[in-house]
């Protein structure tokens, strides 16, 4: 492997290990938090690829698509909560594994009612469809590029909100102690709420982000859960830092994979986090559980 | 493990006779549909004893049930094993050693972690035999013959006979009840009950808690595998969906509904899932909607499955659950229902 093709699957790597990011860190927020295990998230990220598409096609800009859906998966997230996972609090997780499982189901068939089952495509916005020459016969497209600041800013944006505003600070206590903050006066169920539906836009954007990338396809909520499960094994159930930390591992691990082992492609990730499960069950950066 | 009470175990027996005379009279569909039932029961009883009475949650539990199917149809296409004397143990034989193995990778975990890693372990596999030629890819393999029973070149019985094969299914699923019920019922099984209820105090007895909840593991494990294999052999073909986690969830479902911690609970509600799949699936293209609605109605106002309804409340104690956290109102109110 020469320099400039390895320089192309590591900028490869850290773009998906971007998105993952998003998709995991929002997973990882909501346990953490809420302490949820919510196997709906990536129907999150599928929601956000067909919006992306359908308003796509419908206004003619990916941009404006992007502004449109991250609102309405925002408010999706919300009607989600409070119809459904606030009553998941009190509950053992097989309870939350279940009802989240139902959502599921209604999800993928609601993908099916109002989009179909094909598989589509998003086109690349005119602006960044260009590549970067990297030599003579290869370059990297400006696109994945802008996934990767994308992803960089909105976690800057999410690190800013979490240890700097008031907001993030409630956040923070509220996940340490529920009871405490709402003897305080603070409306803790709000403030949940809340919590959930950004993570739900933070996976939706993830999709919109990938949909061109990609293409949009049914049952793509599932695989992308299913990665980010293993990000956040391997990071640590709660922690940020962690799903960050594990979403580059995996980012490297399957794209490095696919170059390297193409006949065991699918499995490297999984054998990756077997590894580090049998080097600490608690992840990298999770507490060593009680 | 407490005793059966009368009424209930009158009601078990009442159902079994109900089971042996009902290819008898209905039309070959359904026949094929209550085999399909048991396949279910027996998977969904296998993973009872890891939810209800281990209180591990495992949501890869469709890896042991896929797991046998392939291992099923590579004995017949490539080692030439035709008949059930030698198929069935290996097969089932196979599925609880690589339980025993994944078993020891997972178990190391506990809670949410082992929720997320049996998922991942089973979607491992799913990948493995979905990319991998040998095993027909997507596609899947065909089971080209069912398993053959005979005895010294005698003929016992034709698995071929759609109703022969639907007694089979239910030998199996009567077996798979009774040895459960006898695991439980052992020294080990109460070992199995103590970790359930408080496992540091099982340990501070001097019991070697991991060694106890991975045999437990091996066993759900083998029995999925025995479900797996009466599944593949029905329908004469195993593909990837037998090892998805579509697979894994439905059985989660199915125990909640019928009523985890009880072994017969899932067998009820492998019966009634499928039922009303069949009746949804019937009525509209769209019908997982209306299961997915069903699943989190269930969660909502069912959480202890059709065993607690009152005709069997009697029976259907609750299983406390570990990790010491407070019991649910609903929970204290049924447990003071039934004393």
């Amino acid at each position: 492997m020469d320099v400039s093709s390895f320089l192309v699957q590591s900028l490869n790597s850290v773009q998906y290990g971007f998105l993952l990011f998003l998709v995991a860190s929002g997973l990882t927020l909501i346990f953490g938090i809420l302490g949820v295990i919510n196997l709906a998230h990536g129907s999150f990220f599928m929601i956000g690829a067909y919006l992306a598409h359908w308003l796509q096609l419908k206004t003619g800009n990916l941009f404006v698509a992007i502004a449109l859906g991250l609102p309405l998966s925002f408010l999706l997230g919300l009607a989600v909560e409070r119809l459904a996972i606030r009553f998941l609090y009190a509950r053992d997780h097989l309870y939350q594994v279940l009802l989240t499982y139902g959502l599921i189901l209604i999800f993928n068939e609601l993908q099916r009612i109002l989009w179909g089952n094909d598989v589509h495509g998003v086109p690349i916005p005119a602006v960044l469809d260009a590549s970067v020459p990297l030599n003579e016969t290869q370059s990297y497209p400006v696109y994945r590029f802008f996934i990767s600041l994308a992803c960089i800013g909105v976690a800057a944006a999410m690190y800013f909100v979490i240890h700097r505003t008031k907001l993030g600070m409630l956040i923070r206590a509220g996940a340490a102690n529920r009871e405490m903050v709402e003897l305080l006066g603070f409306r803790v169920n709000r403030l949940y709420a809340l919590v959930f539906a950004l993570g739900a836009a933070l996976t939706a954007f993830a999709g919109m982000l990938s949909a061109p990338v990609n293409s949009v396809y049914p049952g793509m909520g599932e695989h992308i859960l299913i990665i980010s499960f293993v990000v956040v094994v391997i990071g640590g159930l709660g922690s940020i830092q962690g799903a960050f930390v594990g979403a580059m591992l995996i980012g490297f691990v399957d794209t490095f994979g696919k170059v390297f082992v193409p006949e065991a492609a699918s499995l490297s990730v999984y054998a990756f986090m077997a590894a580090v499960l049998l080097w600490r069950p608690q992840g990298l950066f999770g507490a060593r559980p009680a | 493990m407490r005793p059966l009470s009368r009424p209930l175990l009158v009601a078990l027996i009442a159902a079994l006779a109900l089971l042996a005379v009902f290819p008898q009279f209905v039309e070959r569909y359904y026949v094929q549909l209550a085999t399909k039932m048991m396949v279910m029961a027996i998977f969904a009883l296998s993973l009872d004893l890891l939810v209800g009475y281990t209180r591990l949650v495992s949501l890869g539990h469709a890896a042991f049930f896929g797991l046998a199917g392939y291992a099923l149809a590579i004995l017949q296409r490539d080692l030439g094993f035709v008949s059930l004397w030698t198929t069935l143990p290996l097969t089932v034989g196979f599925t609880a050693l690589v339980a025993l193995l994944l078993g020891a990778l997972a178990i190391r975990t506990s809670g949410i972690y082992f929720i997320m890693v049996t998922l991942a372990i089973a979607q491992m596999l799913y990948y493995f035999a979905n990319d991998t030629k040998w095993l027909g890819g997507s596609d899947g393999m065909f089971l080209d013959a069912k398993p053959t029973a005979e005895i010294f070149g005698l003929q016992l019985f034709d698995l071929k006979n759609r109703v022969t094969f639907y007694y089979f299914a239910l030998g199996a699923l009567v077996t798979s009840f009774l040895l459960g019920r006898m695991v439980l019922a052992s020294l080990f099984g109460r070992v199995i009950d103590a970790i359930r209820c408080n496992e540091p105090r099982t340990r501070a007895l001097g019991f070697t808690t991991w060694r106890y909840k991975l045999a437990m593991f091996a066993i759900a494990g083998a029995l999925a595998g025995l479900a797996g294999y009466v599944g593949a052999a029905q329908d004469g073909i195993v593909n990837p969906a037998f090892l998805s986690w579509h697979q894994s969830g439905q059985a989660l479902v199915i125990v909640i509904l019928g009523g985890m911690g009880t072994l017969y609970g899932p067998v009820v509600g492998a019966f009634a899932l499928i039922v009303l799949e069949d009746v949804a699936a019937g009525l509209t293209e769209h019908w997982l909607l209306f299961i997915g609605l069903f699943v989190i109605a269930v969660v909502l106002f069912l959480p202890r499955g059709i065993a607690s309804l009152p005709l069997a409340g009697c029976v259907g104690r609750l299983r406390k659950r570990g990790g010491g956290a407070a019991p649910l109102p609903e929970r204290r109110a049924a447990e003071a229902g039934d004393d």
